[in-house]
């Protein structure tokens, strides 16, 4: 005798959070069996404690016989409820294969008829399915969200130990979140938050991914390694809050994935702080004035003050050239972040000293350009001390 | 003539890309009405067009209202080429032509294809303007009310009780026309589907000709069935209760608070035939006829009162489970069970004949004194039987007139008849929890009708009213409005009160056999009723109605299940039938015993709906019957089982034998524990009634615990036959039977293999096939419905009976045990209506479908009715404080909104830990509509400035800031949230309370499939399908107006498959009531909320 077909359809979807992590770290409908089985026990306590915290005075006796099942092993019992386990899992994996498509365009979630999911739940489904693992996105940050890339995703697999099914479901929602609102004006966090209902912090995240996609920002070479996505997440946030076109003005009807021309233009003329002799002086000696004393490293910055100025303002004047922006983070490292760690610099020297490097600029009587100064050191700080660890 | 239909096609959405170049889609609408059509203009490049069509108007004839469907087409614009269809949407005329029932059809449905399932949706308008027509000659039946609840509908008053309504159309089966070689599998599916919808308007309004005639005004109980017969043809046919039923004016409602479960109906000023007004509420005592016995002296406490009015019945009577019949029209089987007929208690006391002739007056004028009710309203029901049930067997030819079905009326009248000569033999003249169904082979056919004979207080009936019972009452219930209110204690009033009417007391009445007990109709114990003491009762009662209000029950019940499987050779025409026909009186006669066994087991003694399903397949036959087990405490206490060896030769043989009745014992004390089965113990010690009982007996009764009770009983048993302690009651004879198995019986092994096979449900479940679990009150507003679907194929072919009945019974269980599991978030729940269907849809191939609703409880069951109350209300607070909650934080989050603007996650996880694991329903009802939650979400932290939400926003179903909000180019399909609609298979949702009822919903689609494998395969094919059909009974159900479907039931659904082709094909038909409920609690608070949400949101938002 075999079961030829099995479904079992409800008016208001159920859907095991447990069994849809499972699903969407892609464990497929055949061997996933065993897997779940790994998994139960996680489940089962999960489960009982909700439970426990619910009806104290019932002990949930299906947990209990799932227990026995589990713990009667290779006899007959595991045998009924590997049944009745299997079947369970394959509705709901039947549901969440139909639910996929609904959720590449989320607000189709709320307003579509097919399934009857409450509130919470879709809130629950769009934000799991959207999740990504850091390691992968760790990956394939910065690089071109195309054909190419997908085709190397079974490297990335095998690399980060995510399945390649997950892979790819990560990958294609970044890039359908890129296809989006790469043709949408207005503030880039607002928009992918509309369009894909995720929460804030994930909002976020993805216009952080989006937006080294567009820029593509080098991320991969060894010397970034030791950074996590949330740095870099972090950092784009400060460059698309700063130095893109929307950054001024909310109301400008244009895109804030790009950064700003006009603004990267003006960053040329910070090259004066360092073309300028007189300037270049007269900066290190506010500088050294402000810091003597105050911290153990002041020999090594002293020493080292005209080549790290010369290393970030170098940075600044060539962003205008979209290759040279593609290097800016592996610029940022090498230029003044290895130059400092390698002095042994504490985290709190290295604020200590950006801080001044800043505002000892305005004090420079022939230095015009303050405001570009500020708009560029104040991301350029935070992204360095974001950044500024092992 | 008269009577304008309008539609308006407003817009579409999530419509499918049919142009692949520029993935759009050029759509445009066909309405079509008859024979005239309409269209839209073609809105180009759109995937949501906004068609905003003028009011297309079809001037038709009310006779065609009721037939045809309004049929809308989507179709996709091609300059070129053919306009390709993207589907279709039919809509149901019918509830729009009753006053009482919807207004007006407005919402997004679903655009269904038959091939394609669900593509998109659009939102049309529909109204009709009904000019009346009061031609006597007339052939519709407009404003006649149709419910698939097989109760008085809630918010109605049953004036009368005409009965029996049946009608029966044939067709030819387009799909086996010739010209379906030629057309496509989708015209083909589509001419089915119009035909069926046609047909069942037809016959939905040829039914309503007959109410009118009979002077109702609606019919409760509708069941509607397909035959699909293949080349024969397609029947349609359908049977009701028709009725004469008033509306209630919705400040007087009776609150039938749910977990009484049933009418208490009002108590208005008497109408001239509506006699019988019940028992009355003992929390409303404002508005109250005075009972009669406000002259008749002082309220005379329940047990006194049969003194006074009148049964003396005669002391003993005999009794009746079960009386069937197999029949076929080639006349070769014997019949079962079946006693000689006709027997009116020769020695019953003067009014038990008076009114068993007035019954019977006003019964006999009629063909069939049969009702499809399953509940009643109080009084209604006075004695019942047993079940009736009969079976025939016949050879399907084609039907050469369509017009005159005249064989297949012939044939159900034959059955119908006999099931009326069935309860007269048992003593009854009616008919109720009447039902019929079909199993098709080829072209075998088994007809099947069941119900339960019972007795029924004529009053309700028009021709009752005469009676002189019935005068006197409506003369003693004349208002007196001074003496409403007086300071009679209500409680005792109503008692007595209803003690009179039904001149028996109300709780125990129904179980007192209405036959003769010296010409008892097949042998049967009977003893005196354990509540009363006066009347016999019998010690086992299957019946196919629900549990009556009134009963008494002890402990919970169950579900109790027999299956049966019988191989048959493989045959053709006569011979087939005449196999079919011989074995089925077998098969009848192993459910029967397969269920008092297990109902033994779990020692309980009644059964209520009781459903026995006998599917033909090509070489086998199944048999499942399903019921719900209840310990009736008028009824007396089962005895236990035992087995008895027939040679008692050898050591390990006995042994054998005495593990195997160990387990029985320990399987029914076990049972007893957990279905709290206690039965109280005073009756059994009262002397009156066991005057001559054993003194050994009495003493292991009193001075131990039940498990004690139950053992010593069955000790008497074993020891000595004669000194039983039912022997002193028991006047018939050869009484134990029932109880003993003899395991050299191969059969009874069997039995007793399959009796402890039955796996244990599992803590915190139960369940049961009838409306309401007994013992069970207090219900949360969580609820389930689920259809589970399994077909298994039977591998190996040369299969024995035994074999095959494991296989079944394990496929039954397995199928529960998963239920269980899935369900598992739900506990404490009860699965509640579980209705099996199983059919034999290829050779070895056995399908199982499930349908059911599984609803929560709270922990503490016991609980008094009132403690249920408060409960409800708590339940609205914690709404409450849980929309504040959500709306405190999006206000914080907005207050701050750069520095943290957070409020998504946060307010998330308190979702999350509000509700942990997947517990849905009682989510579900805290929020009213869900897209209105996640906007105002995102929405109050999109904009920069603090709004506080208030009640009245929150409730708007538009909230405007939406649009505005919105700065992207893409404008976003963003219409009415929407509408949850709940289903259930019950007649009422626990917690709320029906206000309106908007038409009945009946259903027919067919879905087929030429790429199986890419779908999923069968599973993946069948679960889409089924949950697109639960979305567009959704749909249909909130386009009404609704917000919920109840008496729910997926009467069909047939699948056929060939995987070779990649090909599969399924039918499904599914029905029910659309109706408005609001929570119990809000009633008071706000009904006028209510309906400005219904007028304002058209329809869209009418949710808790």
């Amino acid at each position: 005798m075999s079961v030829e077909l099995d479904v079992f359809v409800v008016n208001t979807t159920i859907m095991d959070e447990e069994v849809y992590q499972l699903w969407l770290d892609g464990y497929t409908g055949l061997g996933h069996n065993i897997n779940q089985l790994t998994h139960i026990d996680i489940l089962d306590t999960v489960i009982h404690q909700s439970y426990e915290s619910c009806y104290l005075s019932a002990p949930s006796s299906v947990n209990d016989a799932v227990k026995v099942r589990m713990e009667g092993g290779v006899l007959e019992g595991c045998e009924a409820s590997a049944e009745v386990l299997h079947s369970d899992t394959m509705d709901q994996y039947r549901t969440f294969q139909m639910c996929e498509r609904l959720l590449h365009s989320p607000v189709k979630l709320a307003n579509q008829l097919l399934f009857q999911i409450p509130p919470h739940r879709q809130v629950m489904l769009i934000e799991r399915y959207y999740a990504f693992d850091s390691v992968f996105v760790r990956e394939v940050l910065g690089k071109k969200l195309s054909k190419g890339t997908k085709k190397d995703l079974d490297d990335v697999s095998a690399k980060t130990g995510v399945t390649l099914k997950s892979c790819r479901r990560q990958f294609d929602n970044f890039k359908r979140v890129f296809k989006v609102v790469e043709e949408l004006k207005g503030p880039l966090v607002e928009n992918i938050r509309q369009h894909f209902l995720l929460s804030d912090k994930l909002a976020r995240d993805y216009a952080a991914i989006v937006f080294f996609a567009n820029n593509r920002f080098e991320t991969g070479k060894k010397k970034l390694h030791y950074l996590t996505f949330q740095d870099f997440a972090f950092c784009a946030g400060q460059l698309i809050s700063n130095w893109t076109v929307g950054a001024l003005d909310n109301m400008v009807e244009d895109m804030d994935v790009d950064l700003e021309k006009e603004f990267l233009q003006d960053l040329k003329e910070l090259k004066i702080l360092i073309t300028d002799r007189d300037l270049l002086d007269q900066h290190k000696s506010l500088v050294c004035t402000a810091l003597r004393g105050k911290t153990k490293a002041f020999n090594e910055m002293e020493a080292n003050f005209k080549n790290l100025s010369r290393g970030l303002v170098n940075i600044a004047a060539k962003l205008t050239n979209t290759k040279e922006v593609r290097d800016f983070f592996i610029d940022l490292v090498e230029k003044f972040i290895e130059p400092c760690r390698s002095d042994k610099w504490t985290a709190g020297d290295m604020r200590l000293y950006l801080t001044h490097y800043t505002n000892s600029a305005h004090v420079l009587d022939t230095f015009k350009h303050q405001v570009v100064w500020d708009r560029y050191m104040g991301v350029i700080k935070s992204c360095i001390l974001k950044m500024y660890h092992d | 003539m008269p009577g304008k239909l309008k539609a308006k096609i407003v817009a579409g959405r999530h419509l499918p890309v049919m142009d692949r170049a520029s993935d759009l889609t050029d759509a445009f609408v066909e309405v079509k009405f008859g024979n005239t059509t309409f269209k839209t203009d073609v809105f180009p490049k759109s995937l949501n067009p906004q068609w905003n069509s003028e009011w297309f108007k079809f001037e038709v004839d009310d006779e065609d209202l009721q037939d045809e469907p309004l049929q809308i087409t989507v179709l996709d614009h091609d300059t070129y080429s053919a306009n390709d269809a993207i589907g279709k949407v039919y809509i149901d005329i019918d509830p729009l032509l009753s006053c009482e029932a919807a207004t007006v059809i407005s919402g997004w449905l679903p655009i269904y294809d038959t091939i394609h399932g669900i593509r998109g949706e659009i939102n049309v308008l529909v109204k009709v303007d009904l000019f009346n027509d009061l031609n006597r000659f007339r052939q519709s039946s407009c404003g006649v009310k149709f419910f698939c609840t097989t109760s008085i509908p809630r918010c109605y008053r049953v004036a009368l009780v005409h009965g029996f309504v049946e009608e029966l159309v044939v067709n030819e089966d387009p799909e086996y026309q010739w010209i379906d070689r030629i057309r496509t599998p989708r015209a083909s599916n589509e001419a089915r589907q119009r035909l069926i919808s046609l047909m069942s308007g037809e016959l939905q309004r040829k039914i309503g000709l007959k109410v009118l005639e009979m002077g109702g005004n609606a019919v409760v109980g509708y069941l509607q069935c397909f035959d699909l017969e293949g080349e024969s043809g397609l029947v349609v046919r359908a049977i009701g209760t028709a009725c004469t039923l008033d509306k209630l004016s919705p400040g007087t409602a009776p609150n039938t608070t749910t977990h009484t479960n049933t009418h208490t109906l009002p108590n208005t000023a008497p109408t001239s035939n509506a006699c019988n007004s019940p028992s009355k509420d003992s929390k409303e005592p404002v508005f109250s006829e005075d009972p009669p016995h406000s002259l008749s002296g002082p309220p005379t406490p329940l047990r006194t009162l049969p003194s006074s009015s009148p049964p003396p019945f005669s002391p003993s009577k005999p009794c009746s489970r079960q009386s069937s019949s197999s029949d076929t029209d080639l006349s070769l089987t014997p019949r079962i069970g079946m006693g000689s007929g006709g027997s009116v208690g020769k020695e019953a006391g003067p009014l038990k004949t008076l009114l068993r002739q007035h019954t019977q007056s006003a019964l006999e004028q009629r063909e069939f004194p049969i009702f499809t009710l399953t509940c009643f309203p109080p009084g209604f029901l006075v004695h019942v039987g047993g079940v009736v049930s009969t079976r025939s067997v016949k050879l399907l030819d084609r039907i050469h007139n369509p017009d005159e079905p005249e064989t297949r009326d012939a044939w159900w009248e034959e059955i119908r008849q006999e099931i009326k000569s069935h309860a007269k033999a048992l003593g009854c003249h009616a008919v109720v929890g009447y039902s019929e169904s079909t199993s098709i082979c080829e072209e075998v056919c088994i007809l099947s009708a069941s119900g339960t004979a019972a007795m029924l207080n004529p009053r309700f009936m028009r021709e009752g009213c005469l009676d002189t019972g019935g005068s006197d009452h409506r003369l003693s219930r004349q208002p007196h409005p001074g003496m409403v209110g007086s300071e009679r204690g209500e409680g005792e009033v109503s008692s007595t009160w209803l003690g009179f009417e039904d001149a028996s007391p109300p709780s125990c009445g129904f179980v007192h056999i209405p036959y003769d007990e010296f010409n008892m109709p097949f042998p049967a114990q009977l003893t005196y009723c354990y509540h009363c003491r006066r009347q016999k009762v019998p010690d086992v009662l299957f019946t196919t109605i629900d549990l009556p209000a009134e009963a008494e029950v002890t402990g919970k019940g169950c579900l109790i299940q027999a299956r049966l499987c019988r191989t048959k050779k493989k045959a053709q025409g006569e011979v087939n039938a005449t196999s079919i026909s011989n074995l089925l009186p077998f098969m009848e006669y192993e459910l029967h015993t397969q269920l008092m066994n297990k109902l033994k087991l779990r020692s309980m003694n009644a059964l209520f709906g009781l459903r026995i399903q006998i599917s033909v397949g090509e070489n086998m036959l199944l048999g499942l019957a399903s019921a719900t087990g209840v310990y009736l405490s008028a009824l007396p206490a089962p005895g236990g089982i035992q087995i008895a060896g027939k040679t008692p030769s050898d050591l390990s043989y006995d042994q054998h034998i005495s593990t195997m009745q160990k387990r029985i014992d320990d399987t029914i004390a076990k049972n007893k524990e957990l279905y709290n089965i206690h039965p109280p113990k005073l009756f059994t010690l009262d002397p009156e009634a066991f005057t001559g009982l054993n003194t050994e007996c009495i003493e292991e009764v009193v001075g131990s615990p039940i498990p004690d009770r139950q053992r010593s009983s069955r000790l008497f048993r074993s020891t000595s036959e004669s000194s039983d302690e039912l022997s002193e009651l028991d006047l018939s004879h050869g009484k134990k039977d029932a109880f003993v198995l003899e395991i050299d019986d191969t059969d009874a092994v069997e039995d007793i293999q399959s009796l402890l096979t039955d796996a244990p449900i599992p803590a915190g479940f139960y369940s049961c096939n009838t409306e309401v679990m007994p013992g069970i009150h207090n219900w949360t507003s969580g609820l389930q419905m689920f259809t589970s679907v399994r077909v298994y194929r039977l591998s190996n072919a040369n299969l024995t009976n035994q074999g095959l009945n494991k296989i079944f019974t394990d496929l039954c269980e397995n199928l529960l045990k998963s239920l269980y599991f899935k369900l598992r978030s739900m506990i404490p729940c009860c699965l509640c209506h579980l209705n099996f269907t199983v059919a034999v849809p290829e050779e070895e191939l056995i399908q199982v479908a499930v349908t059911a609703v599984a609803m929560s409880f709270d922990k503490e069951t016991q609980q008094a009715a009132d403690k249920a109350l408060t409960r409800g209300s708590g339940e609205n607070e914690e709404q409450l404080q849980f929309s504040m909650e959500l709306c405190g934080e999006s206000t914080i989050s907005n207050n701050q909104p750069t520095a943290k603007p957070s409020g998504v996650p946060e307010s998330a996880m308190v979702h999350s830990s509000r509700a942990p694991s997947v517990d849905y329903g009682s989510f579900a009802d805290r929020c009213s509509t869900w897209l209105e939650l996640l906007r105002l979400k995102a929405h109050t932290i999109r904009r920069g400035s603090v709004k506080t939400i208030s009640s009245s926003e929150r409730c708007s179903p538009l909230p405007e800031g939406r649009s505005r909000s919105l700065r992207s180019t893409r404008s976003l399909p963003c219409g009415a949230p929407v509408t949850v609609v709940k289903m259930t298979p019950l007649s009422f949702l626990p917690g709320t309370r029906i206000v309106k009822y908007l038409g009945i919903i009946n259903m027919f689609f067919i879905r087929e499939t030429t790429s199986l494998r890419e779908e999923g395969g069968v599973s993946g094919f069948l679960h889409s399908f089924i949950a697109e059909v639960f979305a567009m009974v959704r749909a249909h159900v909130a386009a009404l107006g609704g917000n919920a479907l109840v008496s729910y039931s997926m009467k069909e659904c047939v699948f056929m498959e060939n995987p070779n082709k990649n090909q599969a094909q399924c039918l499904i038909n599914v029905s029910g009531d659309a109706v408005i409920f609001i929570r119990e609690s809000d009633q008071e608070a706000i009904p006028p909320l209510l309906t400005s949400r219904q007028t304002s949101s058209t329809g869209a938002d009418g949710t808790t």
